[in-house]
């Protein structure tokens, strides 16, 4: 669903979560799902074989219990093992312990590849992906595929665009940007004038700084799952320096605030109008309320406008966040677990309960380009036809991204770089360069041919 | 005398016997007792321990699979610039923080033994509050007390039109940290050092002042060389404690925009190797590798105060 939204949307709950699950991991423990004791849901037809299934989507409650009822073939057991993080560090230690994890887990996008290399998660290209194949989009495959292998099954995505307010907006006069250059004219004409900072460069949404980098041609990882000791790492292309300048620039003219995102600085920042302009997916809206944000203050002045471009003849349009199912290794009925996998949140009654509670953006194109969603007026936009106006168009003009098999250490190494950029100590472009230098080491240190 | 020494044995061999008998039997009951304990010791320290160094002594790469590679991670891990970066960081926290906290619990203590009222009483227990809270949580409530936008600080700052100091950068996150264990610890400390001073008799004092000493004579030339063993104990404890630093780091990690990276103290680069990277092996290594660096540095200590450690001697 979204890369770490909820998990630091109240911090407290942050801990309380990861404390729960903490316990969660060790009952949870059921090598291999062979017997199914801790669920949080109750299975209703026990002669079904189980499979065991972590995910952390808000709604799964819901979600399971459809998919349960419908099914002639098999039941789900489901646990939230944490978010994000928290759950990948549950996995990881199930996979290195060699039991202990799931049938079938929920992973974002950009963490598929890190779990293939391990061989913690199998293809599933055999297991039904034909018959499904078409009710996704090419760049919804790609996503959760490595090479010519499918390792899960899409659930939900992140196409980004523009969140910006109206009220701040129309203050200053201003429409919403359509290029980065306009974007940056912007942000000056509403600094000079007294206003707010226009955005924000958090250091620890390094993947939206990749899907930016992506939009603007750059590849970071070339990688296939056919040869995975090779990997191409190009981190400090011009392409990349290109966009890390120019927001290393934003926060060097203070037009763009630093704070992490996620956090309830950022979120009071958010409600309190600090902020012009919100760059993010389409996921957003579901976790700005959630977070208190468009009620009270700052009702009703939301609106959305697609990505800035860097060259508005010709859109590129990018993606954050996003996750799929895919089945562990550790699965006993591989083809069984696929089962569950390509069903849960694939029926029409979980999907529309999940785009209309603003859980999730569907990939699935049943859903996604069925008349009642494209023309959804969503409240949180104050009824403005977004998915119609920006997110669909851009799920629909989506290829897909190439992610690395060691997104742990990229994605650190990066939010570190980015800390300097916002204090100031290095450029943008020096981020790229120590970044790439950083990456291919350890890379290289993990046995894999650099290219 | 012939008599007596072929008489003696034969009288005192069924009473040693019977000694020894006792002593058995005693000693079965002991290990009875010491047995949920050991089982526990064994299984979940002493075990866990040897396996950690015995997958430190491997090196798995994502492509590659699992080497032995001897001490190849120790070597690593003492050029390991990340390492070593937080190694000196908790060694420059400790000098700073341990003294800080040793003047701060020691002054109290003294005072609470000096004043004898209700208020000294409820002083004690509100100083020692601190240490109730959970670590985590003292940590959360911090980082918003710290808060830019809604914290305290802020407000106090605000009212002068200032902006308050953001304890939560880069430049400040070490005074940041700094309060938020002193303010954890001091008080158990001061307990510790109040509990020695209880221990001192009181006729000490009168000695002394007969002889015409001074509080300040008494607090520097009786109290604080008396309870000179529990310093000690304290300062080891800190010592520990802060080169193991973890709880707070990692808990305000998700509040400091940036300015606490995954290995800002050894401990969390053991952690961030270990469960975010997959790196048991390396883990395991830094651990042992930031082990014995807590022991030279608490033997180097006990060394210099071996006159007035005697708790550990």
């Amino acid at each position: 669903m979204k890369r770490k939204p909820i998990l630091a949307a109240a911090i407290t709950l942050v801990l309380a979560g990861a404390l729960a699950s903490c316990a969660d991991g060790g009952d949870a423990n059921e090598g291999g799902g062979s017997e199914a004791t801790n669920c949080t849901n109750t299975i209703p037809k026990k002669d079904l074989p189980v499979v065991t299934m972590w995910a952390w989507y808000p709604n799964m409650e819901l979600v399971i219990d459809n998919f349960n009822e419908q099914s002639d073939e098999v039941q789900v057991c489901w646990t939230n093992a944490g978010q994000g993080g928290d759950e990948y560090d549950k996995f990881q230690t199930a996979i290195t312990a060699g039991t202990g994890a799931p049938d079938v887990i929920m992973i974002e996008a950009d963490r598929i590849p890190t779990f293939q290399v391990q061989e913690a998660i199998v293809d599933i290209a055999e297991f039904g992906y034909e018959d499904v194949k078409d009710d996704y989009s090419e760049g919804a495959w790609k996503d959760v595929s490595v090479g010519e292998g499918v390792y899960g099954v899409p659930v939900d995505g992140g196409p980004m665009g523009m969140i910006y307010r109206k009220d701040i907006f129309e203050q200053y006069g201003i429409t919403p940007p359509t290029t980065w250059a306009e974007y940056e004219a912007a942000a000056q004409k509403v600094k000079d004038a007294g206003g707010p900072l226009f955005g924000d460069l958090g250091a620890n949404t390094p993947a939206v700084m990749m899907a930016l980098q992506y939009q603007n041609g750059a590849e970071p990882f070339v990688y296939d799952s056919a040869s995975p000791e090779n990997i191409g790492i190009t981190l400090n292309d011009d392409a990349s320096k290109e966009v890390l300048d120019y927001w290393g620039g934003l926060v060097e003219k203070g037009l763009v605030g630093t704070q992490d995102q996620f956090t309830p600085e950022y979120i009071a920042g958010v409600i309190g109008g600090d902020y012009a302009t919100y760059i993010s997916a389409a996921w957003a809206p579901g976790y700005l309320t959630g977070a208190g944000v468009g009620e009270g203050e700052d009702a009703g002045v939301w609106a959305t406008a697609p990505l800035p471009q860097w060259d508005a003849a010709n859109p590129t349009f990018v993606n954050w966040g996003g996750s799929a199912f895919s089945v562990t290794s550790q699965a006993s009925d591989p083809e069984l677990a696929a089962k569950a996998a390509f069903g849960v949140y694939a029926d029409e009654a979980s999907l529309t309960d999940g785009w209309q509670n603003q859980v999730i953006f569907p990939l699935n194109l049943n859903a996604l380009n069925a008349p009642e969603f494209v023309d959804y007026e969503v409240p949180f936009f104050g009824g403005q036809q977004a998915n119609k106006e920006v997110y669909v168009p851009a799920a629909n003009e989506y290829t897909g991204m190439t992610y690395t098999p060691f997104g742990a250490f990229y994605f650190d190494a990066f939010n570190e770089q980015l800390a300097s950029v916002n204090d100031g100590s290095i450029t943008g472009s020096e981020a790229a360069d120590r970044l790439q230098e950083a990456v291919v080491s350890y890379a290289e240190e993990q046995g894999f041919t650099v290219e | 005398m012939t008599v007596d020494t072929a008489a003696q044995p034969d009288v005192a061999a069924p009473r040693r016997h019977h000694r020894r008998r006792r002593v058995n039997k005693q000693n079965r009951v002991g290990w009875a007792f010491v047995a949920p304990f050991a089982i526990v010791f064994i299984a979940l320290l002493v075990l866990p321990l040897f396996y950690a160094l015995y997958l430190s002594l491997f090196q798995t790469r994502l492509i590659g699979g699992t080497n032995f590679v001897l001490f190849d991670n120790y070597i690593k891990a003492f050029t390991d610039e990340n390492f070593l970066d937080g190694i000196w960081f908790v060694i420059a926290f400790s000098a700073v923080l341990i003294p800080l906290q040793m003047i701060v619990s020691l002054g109290v203590a003294l005072i609470l033994d000096a004043v004898v009222t209700r208020f000294a009483r409820f002083s004690r227990l509100m100083i020692f509050l601190p240490y109730a809270i959970p670590a985590v949580i003292g940590a959360l409530m911090w980082g918003f007390l710290y808060s830019k936008s809604f914290g305290p600080m802020a407000e106090i700052f605000g009212a002068f039109g200032m902006a308050g100091p953001d304890f939560l950068s880069r430049e400040l996150i070490f005074f940041g940290l700094l309060n938020i264990v002193t303010w954890q610890w001091a008080g158990y400390y001061m307990i510790i050092i109040y509990a020695a001073l209880q221990g001192i008799d009181p006729t000490l004092y009168e000695a002394a002042r007969i002889d015409g000493a001074s509080g300040w004579q008494i607090n520097l030339r009786i109290k604080i060389p008396l309870i000179a063993p529990a310093l000690v104990l304290i300062l080891v404890f800190a010592l520990i404690g802060t080169l193991q630093f973890f709880n707070e780091p990692q808990i305000l990690r998700y509040l400091a925009s940036g300015a606490i990276p995954s290995d800002f103290t050894p401990n969390m680069y053991a952690y961030q190797q270990a469960f975010a990277l997959a790196n048991y092996n390396y883990g395991s290594a830094i651990s042992f590798a930031l082990g014995a660096v807590v022991f030279v540095c608490v033997y180097i200590f006990m060394f210099i105060t071996r006159k007035r450690g005697s708790f550990l001697a």
